[in-house]
């Protein structure tokens, strides 16, 4: 099979097209940067400009592919909002007008549980749909409305399926655990209420090989949208300390009550979108959101349709982490 | 009143399906020429769709202020059946003319009026058999009508709470009374929706705007509702009331119903209340009964009705159709007993009634003693005088007496003279007894003086006979109708007139009404024959050999009072009976010396675990002639509740000669496996390479009467590496704690649990395959009382003759026959990978040294669940708190399998009767607010 994988450079990207490649498939990746992965074809461009540039950029990527595995997006807890339409929204629909327009016939967007979260707690729940007018904040809205469109695409030979992996780590991982440990070493990373709630995460290495394992399922599937995690879901303090402990920095130990955070998200949101830097902000109400409730998911569907099961333990991802911390 | 014709509902109804809805005009019988439309809900033509064929009709009467709006669950729910395969169920739901949608017929319909009404409707509609009616309310009345006038066309009669009898000289209910007072009907009924609005808000829980907007729908303006004034109008309240004769018709022709009968209750109907439950029933002995705890007069919006009514029917139209079993007759008592191949319950105080030997001593104040011969004369006393105040056999008769010789004497002239006695221990709380004394339904109440208070204050019904003689304005605040010692001259005086006791119960007869400890949900009433408590006597005799000469100390109240049943002398302890840590070894030491009596015959000593727990405690001030009294004991059994094995081994060190026991059982079936305290040793040894040192069971069960903890006291295994471990889980892959063998007369099988934690299993004797327990015995329960439901999950398996009762205990046998309970079924976690039984994991938690007790509970939706261990530390902990990391995974490691959680606590939730068994479901709902990121809570 020829696979295309478009967000390669990204933390996940890289590990899907690995994943893929390792499995003996025709792997191109495309990105705006040279993925840094061997063994696979790299062409680089932007997922945003297909129509004008028929012999490169996407539509060279598309052409010949049997498969796409669409990750690119952008993410980020804070942004310009017409910028994440712009890259969530029309990239996602030039990508899959591209693919089906080549003749492609296996879709996997790469969405996230995101779009489908109103701010209350999940606990046990699968997949629902993905809900635009729901969704919080400007990353988890434009992936709603991209998943909505890319499914929409499915039909007869084109097989579109959704995957929406929960919380990926490992090492390496520059959105979640860098920031993670950075903050901690700062003393800038609080517990959130209690640091009781549960939550589910994904180790980079299960969550390429869902992802993965969704492209196999496609013409079985399609249609339909999977959350991904290791389905081991954990107190938040304890993946924090968990996350902290591999690297070797001191674990939250302050608390700030969640309701407290979440009002300060919110007004730290507001200013920084008025005064935009090149950091994050420290805290956002949707981040606030996600680290003082559940969230953890029924994996039933997922590993039965897919016929997939996690091959990484949450505790062998700490040691892993905690290997590349300390070679 | 205003005509008006009838009309389709509005869409949009919450629950309505307007393809349900269809408008019929029938013709009025006798008034030629005459016609009214109707709108009536059927789900006929759903079912045409389907292609199916229905097996029968549901014809559904609402009652007032309803309409048909009432059962759209019901014509939902069996069109869904129908769907999925199941018989399919046509259901009709009609709107009386004036109610609902149907035509407003400008006149006043009396009862008869109304039951042709419906006669008319059916005739229109061209209704075929076998139909079944179902009434709710006055709709209860007009449907039952219907049933009486159409005997060809019936097969079977369902009622929610409904009246069909109203007593002359009784009053009608204060609400009713209300709204029925000149001046008052009007503008309560019609003129204003206060009747409906009121109602509507006797739904528990309350009922959502949209679906009062759906019963308010058709009765909007005041001239829409001049039924509603009609129907109240028309309550016969007065003998001369026009509806009278035929309410009295309808109460009449329903005795000789003999269709298969489901009566559905809420027992917390201001209008309906309880007392019109038990006409009916006595109308229709052969009817089913359901009561649903906590529901009310709108029981079809409180309760699912709807699956208990087609649960039913499907039964009905299992092998025999429609058929109801029917008691086998028996012939002479005598003949009958000697078929069952036991004693009634009143043997020995016949046999011996000629003997001076001690029956009973009651060591409180100071030592009574009370031989065969008087006992056997104050029983015939007291039931000659029972039968000289009307009470009959059958009647139902609650017994508020601590335990003493008065209790025993009364007890048993009540068995003895046909009536049921009604049992319910003081530990179920005010609240609980009040609930399982009014769910009784006592004919008659035999109380000392705090029982009697409790039943004024709280209004429990019954006619009230004292035990103590009060003072007459005592007597008369506490409604005392006869003392005790007046039943005995009463009957004293019957006898000696000639008048002889009513002829002996047989074995099929009821005999007692027991509660369940109520720990896990409302008390439930178990009813048992007298074969049954008769086979309870015969357990006890042929696995602890009490029988005539032996003695017996009961510090456990339930097979205490089986002491004169076996020929045994009974001894009660000096101690507080409701307060059971208040017995001391003293206590018991004088209570064995009691009970050794003359003859130096055989000791046997219930205790409840509390019990035991304080004469362990005070053994110090044991004389040496209390340790030479104890020494005589052959054996001792600790019931009720788990205890550790080191305790049970410190109170066998007391009674040096003595075997101890410990049983299983539960309410429902005294007595299923044994186990002694060589038993639990060899049992350990049996899984003595598991690394669980010291697991001290304290969990238990709660509807176990006893369990014991399986401890294995080798230092190696506490030492054990991890790698031990699972050569541990091929062995004993489920924990749990180890009852023994099954006790003579019973047979132990295990339904093993499917991956959604149903225990769905065929009965089997494979070892180490964990489901749920499932018991038979002659000594397990007949029935629960007026639970139809509960009672018809209870049952399992189908061989003629055979009674199996789920405990819903979880567990597993060995391969040497031995019954380990795992946990409760409700406690069950069920993950994604499968079941896993909360016991084994606690013991295993437990067995750190940090940790001195643990509970082992599933959070988030079946099927997904996820494991969250919660614990108490040494030293306690102040304050709920996340373990700390070391903790966390030591529990981890102990488990085995993954643990999402481990919440530490101050003190986890347990019984207030014996403080050991856990609510773990109490515990689930906790830790899911916890881990969901809410407010931390004490559990």
């Amino acid at each position: 099979m020829r696979v295309l994988v478009t967000g390669a450079s990204g933390f996940l990207g890289r590990a899907v097209a690995a994943d893929i490649s390792a499995a003996g498939h025709e792997v191109r990746t495309f990105q705006r940067r040279p993925s840094g992965l061997t063994g696979v074809e790299d062409v680089h461009g932007s997922i945003m400009t297909a129509a004008d540039t028929p012999y490169a950029g996407l539509a060279y990527a598309v052409s010949g592919m049997d498969a796409v595995v669409h990750l690119a997006a952008k993410v980020s807890l804070t942004g310009d909002p017409a910028e994440f339409e712009a890259v969530n929204v029309g990239g996602t629909r030039t990508v899959v007008q591209a693919s089906h327009t080549a003749g492609v016939s296996r879709f996997v967007y790469v969405s996230s549980p995101s779009v489908a979260h109103a701010g209350a707690s999940i606990m046990g729940s699968d997949a629902l749909p993905a809900s635009p007018e729901h969704a919080r904040g400007d990353y988890a809205r434009t992936k709603a409305r991209a998943e909505l469109l890319a499914l929409a695409a499915d039909a007869p030979g084109f097989s579109v399926v959704a995957v929406r992996p929960h919380l990926v780590w490992g090492p390496g991982d520059t959105q979640l655990i860098d920031r993670v440990v950075d903050r901690a070493r700062r003393g800038r990373l609080p517990l959130l209420g209690h640091g009781a709630a549960l939550i589910d995460t994904t180790y980079v290495e299960n969550a390429a090989s869902a992802i993965h394992a969704a492209l196999d399922a496609c013409d079985r599937v399609h249609g339909q949208s999977y959350v991904i995690t290791n389905g081991e879901p954990r107190p938040v303090a304890e993946l924090l300390a968990g996350i902290c402990g591999a690297a070797g920095v001191t674990a939250p130990n302050w608390r700030v009550p969640a309701s407290a955070a979440r009002a300060a998200g919110s007004v730290i949101e507001a200013i920084w979108r008025r005064r935009p830097g090149t950091d994050e902000p420290p805290m956002t109400r949707f981040l606030a959101e996600q680290l003082s409730t559940a969230h953890w998911f029924d994996q039933r569907r997922t590993r039965a349709d897919l016929r997939w099961t996690p091959s990484v333990s949450l505790d062998e991802g700490f040691r892993r982490l905690a290997a590349h911390y300390r070679p | 009143m205003v005509s008006a014709v009838a009309t389709l509902p509005p869409t949009g109804l919450a629950g309505l399906r307007p393809e349900w809805s269809r408008l019929v005009e029938v013709a009025e019988s006798g008034a030629p020429g005459v016609t009214h439309g109707w709108h009536v809900l059927d789900n006929g033509a759903e079912l045409d769709a389907l292609g199916v064929i229905p097996v029968g009709t549901i014809l559904c009467v609402h009652g007032n202020p309803t309409w048909s709006y009432l059962w759209r669950s019901l014509l939902s729910a069996a069109t869904d059946a129908a769907q999925s395969g199941a018989p399919a169920w046509r259901v009709i739901a009609v709107d009386q003319l004036d109610m609902g949608f149907s035509a407003r017929t400008g006149g006043f319909r009396p009862l008869a009026r109304r039951v042709r009404d419906l006669g008319d409707l059916t005739d229109a509609l061209d209704l075929t058999g076998p139909v079944i009616t179902l009434g709710h309310d006055w709709g209860g009345v007009v449907s039952l009508g219907w049933a009486v006038d159409h005997s060809d066309l019936l097969s079977g009669v369902m009622l929610l709470n409904t009246a069909v009898h109203q007593p002359a000289g009784d009053q009608v209910p204060a609400p009713l009374r209300l709204a029925l007072a000149r001046g008052i009907l009007g503008p309560a009924t019609v003129a204003t929706p206060a009747f409906l609005a009121t109602t509507l808000n006797l739904a528990h829980p309350p009922l959502s705007t949209e679906v009062k907007r759906g019963y308010r729908a058709p009765y909007r303006t005041s001239d829409r509702r001049g039924g509603i004034g009609g129907f109240v109008a028309d309550i016969p309240v007065a003998l001369t009331h026009e509806s009278r004769p035929e309410l009295d018709r309808i109460a009449e022709g329903a005795r000789a119903l003999t269709v298969p009968t489901l009566l559905l209750w809420g027992p917390r109907d201001p209008i309906f209340s309880d007392r019109y439950l038990d006409d009916l029933v006595e109308r229709m002995p052969h009817a089913r009964v359901h009561r649903f705890e906590g529901a009310g007069h709108l029981l079809a919006e409180d309760a699912d009705y709807a699956a208990a009514a087609l649960l039913w029917l499907g039964d009905a139209a299992a092998p025999a159709p429609l058929a109801e079993p029917v008691e086998t007759a028996v012939g002479a008592p005598a003949a009958a007993w000697e078929a069952a191949g036991t004693h009634p319950l009143w043997h020995y105080l016949n046999e011996l009634q000629n003997s001076d030997d001690t029956a009973l001593v009651d060591m409180l104040p100071a030592p009574r003693r009370v031989s065969w011969r008087l006992l056997s004369r104050r029983v015939r006393q007291i039931g000659a005088g029972l039968v000289h105040i009307g009470v009959k056999p059958g009647d139902r008769v609650s017994l508020l007496v601590p335990p003493s010789a008065d209790l025993t004497a009364v007890l048993y002239a009540c068995v003895r003279i046909g009536a049921i006695v009604v049992v319910a221990d003081a530990g179920l709380g005010l609240a609980g007894l009040t609930r399982a004394v009014r769910g009784a339904r006592p004919d008659f109440v035999i109380g000392a003086a705090p029982g009697l208070m409790a039943a004024r204050a709280l209004g429990w019904p019954g006619r009230k006979i004292s035990v103590a003689r009060f003072p007459a304005p005592m007597a008369r605040l506490l409604g005392v109708e006869h003392t005790l010692a007046e039943l005995i001259d009463l009957g004293q005086a019957r006898l000696s007139a000639g008048d002889d006791l009513p002829p002996e119960p047989a074995p099929s007869d009821p005999a007692a009404v027991l509660f369940t400890s109520g720990s896990t949900g409302p008390a439930k009433g178990v009813v048992y024959t007298h074969g049954q408590l008769s086979a309870v006597s015969r357990a006890l005799f042929l696995q602890y050999g009490v029988g005539v000469g032996t003695g017996l100390v009961a510090g456990f109240a339930p097979f205490a009072l089986l002491g004169p049943a076996l020929g045994a002398r009974s001894v009660t302890p000096d101690m507080d009976v409701t307060a059971p840590k208040t017995l001391t070894a003293t206590a018991v030491a004088a209570a064995v010396a009691a009970a050794a009596g003359e003859t130096r015959g055989a000791t046997v000593v219930f205790l409840s675990p509390a019990a035991l727990v304080n004469v362990v405690a005070t053994a110090a001030a044991l004389e040496p002639a209390d340790h030479a009294a104890l020494a005589g004991v052959q054996r001792f059994l600790s019931a009720g509740a788990p205890i550790s094995e080191s305790l049970l081994a410190q109170a066998a060190a007391l009674m040096p000669h003595a075997t101890a026991h410990t049983p299983y059982g539960m309410t429902e079936g005294l007595l299923m496996a044994d186990i002694t305290l060589d038993g639990i040793r060899e049992a350990a040894a049996s899984i003595a390479n598991v690394p669980t040192a010291d697991a001290a069971a304290h969990d238990g069960e709660s509807a176990t009467l006893l369990q014991t903890a399986v401890s294995t006291s080798s230092a190696a295994a506490a030492a054990s590496a991890p790698a031990a471990r699972e050569s541990v889980s091929a062995l004993n892959p489920a924990g749990g704690v180890c009852v023994g063998g099954s006790t003579a007369t019973t047979r132990i099988r295990i339904s093993a649990l499917d991956a959604s934690g149903a225990s769905v299993g065929e009965l089997s004797v494979e070892p180490d395959v964990t489901g749920e327990i499932v018991v038979s015995a002659p000594h397990v329960k007949d029935h629960y009382d007026r639970l139809w439901l509960t009672e018809r999950a209870s049952r399992r398996g189908a061989v003629e003759g055979e009674r199996w009762h789920r405990t819903g205990d979880v567990g597993h046998l060995d391969s040497a026959g031995r019954l380990w309970v795992e946990g409760r079924m409700p406690h069950v976690i069920v993950t994604a990978d499968g079941v896993v039984t909360p016991v084994g994991p606690e013991q295993r938690i437990e067995s750190l040294a940090e940790v001195s007790r643990a509970a082992f509970v599933g959070v988030g939706p079946v099927g997904t669940q996820q494991q969250v261990a919660v614990v108490e530390t040494v030293p306690p902990a102040r304050r709920v708190h996340r373990a700390p990391e070391p903790l966390a995974a030591a529990v981890r490691a102990r488990v085995g399998t993954p643990v999402a959680a481990v919440l530490v606590v101050p003190g986890l939730p347990t019984d207030i009767r014996h403080n050991s068994k856990i609510d773990r479901s109490r515990l689930s709902r906790w830790a899911t607010g916890i881990l969901s990121g809410g407010r931390w809570t004490q559990p």
